[in-house]
């Protein structure tokens, strides 16, 4: 029995040390997708008004947990840098609002949360884990895309947010 | 005693739950268990908890205990009702890098007449833009076996498993799950307790007993394959079956279909109905011709062919604000189920005066009951 | 036997060759129901486990019990 299982085994530690999941990203200066989306404020809130700024862009859902538990670092992030031309938008991917209502309600924030409830501007994004943070530079390019949240990534946040805003616009 | 024997197999599943890119929330239960049936009562605790540190690692201990009292048919027919307890303890841990997850475990269950260790390790990862999640598990198991009464007789069992799991996230409401196991065992596989019985004219009962005498190995292959089905109203509905055969010749086929439905965020109810059918194994027999019939002698009613049925009903409470301050969610639960046992060929012997073989056939109910206190932190 | 042997190695060698180059149809944005907690193949582990107890240790069959993956598929 062993024989059955010797060969993909050794074969499955092979490929698991060959795929370890790279969480950082790619690195490109494509344009980043225009959007307009509604606003948990009220409005509306697009890409194209916020240029001139160093835009995060966090994708998120009350049913993820590694979403929620980045929420207080991003609220961090964002009143630090805001006063230096930075600006965050979460969107929330969820078809309804209720249950984000429910998680906001119990763990408020300071930044904008936006509502792509057909999931439109995640598929623009190409979003393909959750949750999903971009940095988009004063010129509106996509430069830094992250892929998933462990505690500590905000250090790695910060970097590029810092790089980000020494650029000129 | 062969609780035992399933218990220890049963908590080398336990890994096959570690699972891929995010690891499961804190938590802590703390169980009552109930079971009343065929003339046997256990109940007693169970506690599990399990934390997680840097989203990396995680570790799990469970402690358990059967309070038992026995006056089962076989016991009434062949021996006396006896009490007695078994206790079990289990430790695991786990580690997350990416997509993979790594577990290992280790338990022990220990009553006065036997002794069991497994040790099994698992690995487990997402594919396929995480729709898929393949686990690969191996255990060990190491019995000590002795008998009440008899300061002689020992043995042992050595144990293997292997099992492959598959998850496959098929529509946004719908995820389906393969699993295959082999287990094989070796040594003194059955239990010493029980006793054959063979026609004799010259004793009382126009039968006699004798010991059972069972194979020293035994190699089980199971397929099980499952789906669980999101409804639009916010329910969910699951179907399962597995296929088991041995080289015993049992052949076992359960079926299971299941329901669940939260109502306000604060009830959950579950309503599940489970079959399963058994061929009996090729040696087995509730009546053998004559002494010493055949190599291998058994009458273990769990050999038999037998099906049973099993009809059973959940309720959760979650509490609007968490019993310990510490906790951030917590809920109470009631579980019940009631199973029926029909066997086929094992026949119930606590009727005499009828020509050996023509008793009446052998069933039961059974009463399970769970209620169990959940807390996440 | 050997076709279990085929089937694990080939399975194990797509994951080695490429496991993101598969466009899932279920993107990670779209496994709201999924990740639902209702949606778990094993809610209770101390009470199922428990059930599986009760069953082994009074039915012949035992095993592929199941129980991973599913769920939010978050990270």
């Amino acid at each position: 029995m062993e024989k059955i299982l010797g060969f993909p085994v050794a074969a499955l530690a092979a490929a698991l040390l060959a795929t370890a999941w790279p969480a950082a990203a790619t690195d490109s200066a494509v344009p980043a997708p225009a959007f307009s989306l509604e606003s948990r404020a009220g409005g509306q809130v697009s890409l194209a008004e916020l240029k001139g700024q160093v835009v995060m862009i966090n994708f998120w859902a009350s049913w993820c947990g590694p979403c929620r538990q980045e929420f207080p670092a991003l609220d961090q992030i964002y009143a630090r840098y805001k006063p230096m031309g930075f600006a965050l938008v979460a969107i929330n991917v969820e078809s309804g609002r209720a249950d984000a209502e429910k998680f906001l309600g119990a763990t408020p924030v300071g930044f904008p949360i936006l509502f792509d409830p057909d999931n439109a501007v995640s598929g623009k994004y190409g979003v393909s884990a959750m949750p999903t943070t971009i940095l988009v530079d004063r010129q509106g390019r996509v430069r830094w895309q992250h892929r998933a949240y462990k505690p500590g990534d905000e250090a790695k946040y910060i970097e590029q947010i810092r790089a980000a805003l020494r650029e000129k616009a | 005693m062969q609780l035992i024997r399933a218990a220890a197999m049963l908590l080398l599943a336990l890994p096959a739950a570690a699972p891929a890119a995010v690891l499961p929330d804190d938590r802590a239960d703390l169980l009552y268990h109930y079971y009343d049936g065929g003339g046997v009562t256990i109940d007693g605790p169970s506690l599990l908890v399990r934390k997680k540190f840097a989203e990396k690692y995680a570790v799990n201990a469970s402690y358990y205990v059967d309070m038992v009292s026995s006056a089962s048919i076989d016991v009434i027919t062949t021996a006396s009702p006896y009490e007695e307890e078994r206790t079990q303890y289990g430790v695991g841990f786990e580690y997350l890098r990416g997509k993979v997850a790594y577990a290992a475990s280790f338990s022990n269950s220990n009553e006065n007449d036997y002794n069991a260790d497994t040790a099994s390790l698992s690995i487990s990862q997402d594919m396929f833009g995480d729709l898929t999640t393949v686990s690969l598990v191996f255990s060990r198991g190491w019995d000590d076996v002795t008998r009440r009464g008899d300061p002689v007789f020992e043995d042992d069992v050595d144990r293997r498993i292997y099992g492959v799991d598959i998850s496959q996230i098929a529509t946004k409401n719908l995820v389906l799950g393969l699993a295959f196991e082999t287990i094989t065992e070796e040594g003194f596989l059955n239990n010493p307790y029980r006793q054959a019985r063979y026609v004799d004219p010259d004793a009382a009962l126009g039968y006699s007993y004798q010991a059972e005498v069972y194979p020293r190995t035994r190699t089980g292959n199971a397929l099980s394959l499952r789906g669980r089905w999101y409804l639009p109203y916010r329910a969910a509905l699951q179907g399962d079956y597995r296929f088991y055969t041995d080289t015993w010749d049992i052949r076992g086929h359960t079926a299971e279909l299941s329901y669940t439905h939260p109502l306000d965020d604060v009830w959950t109810f579950d309503v599940h109905y489970r079959f399963y059918t058994q061929d009996a194994a090729e040696f087995y027999s509730d009546l053998y011709p004559r002494q010493d019939f055949q190599n291998f002698l058994a009458r273990d009613k769990e050999l038999a062919s037998m099906q049973s049925h099993t009809l059973g009903f959940g309720v959760a409470y979650e509490f609007r604000s968490p019993v310990m301050s510490f906790l951030n969610r917590s809920t109470l639960n009631l579980r019940y189920d009631r199973i029926r046992f029909d066997y086929d060929d094992f026949r119930d012997l606590r009727v005499t005066g009828v020509p050996p073989g023509t008793e009446p056939l052998y069933t039961f109910d059974a009463d399970v009951v769970r209620f169990y206190f959940s807390g996440w932190f | 036997m050997s076709v279990v042997r085929i089937a694990a190695a080939a399975l194990i060698l797509a994951a080695a060759t490429g496991c993101s180059r598969v466009e899932p149809w279920v993107k990670p944005y779209e496994r709201e129901n999924l990740a639902d907690p209702i949606m778990a193949w094993d809610r209770d582990p101390v009470s199922s486990s428990y059930m599986r107890h009760v069953y082994d240790s009074r039915e012949g069959a035992r095993g592929a019990n199941g129980g991973a993956g599913g769920g939010c598929g978050c990270n």
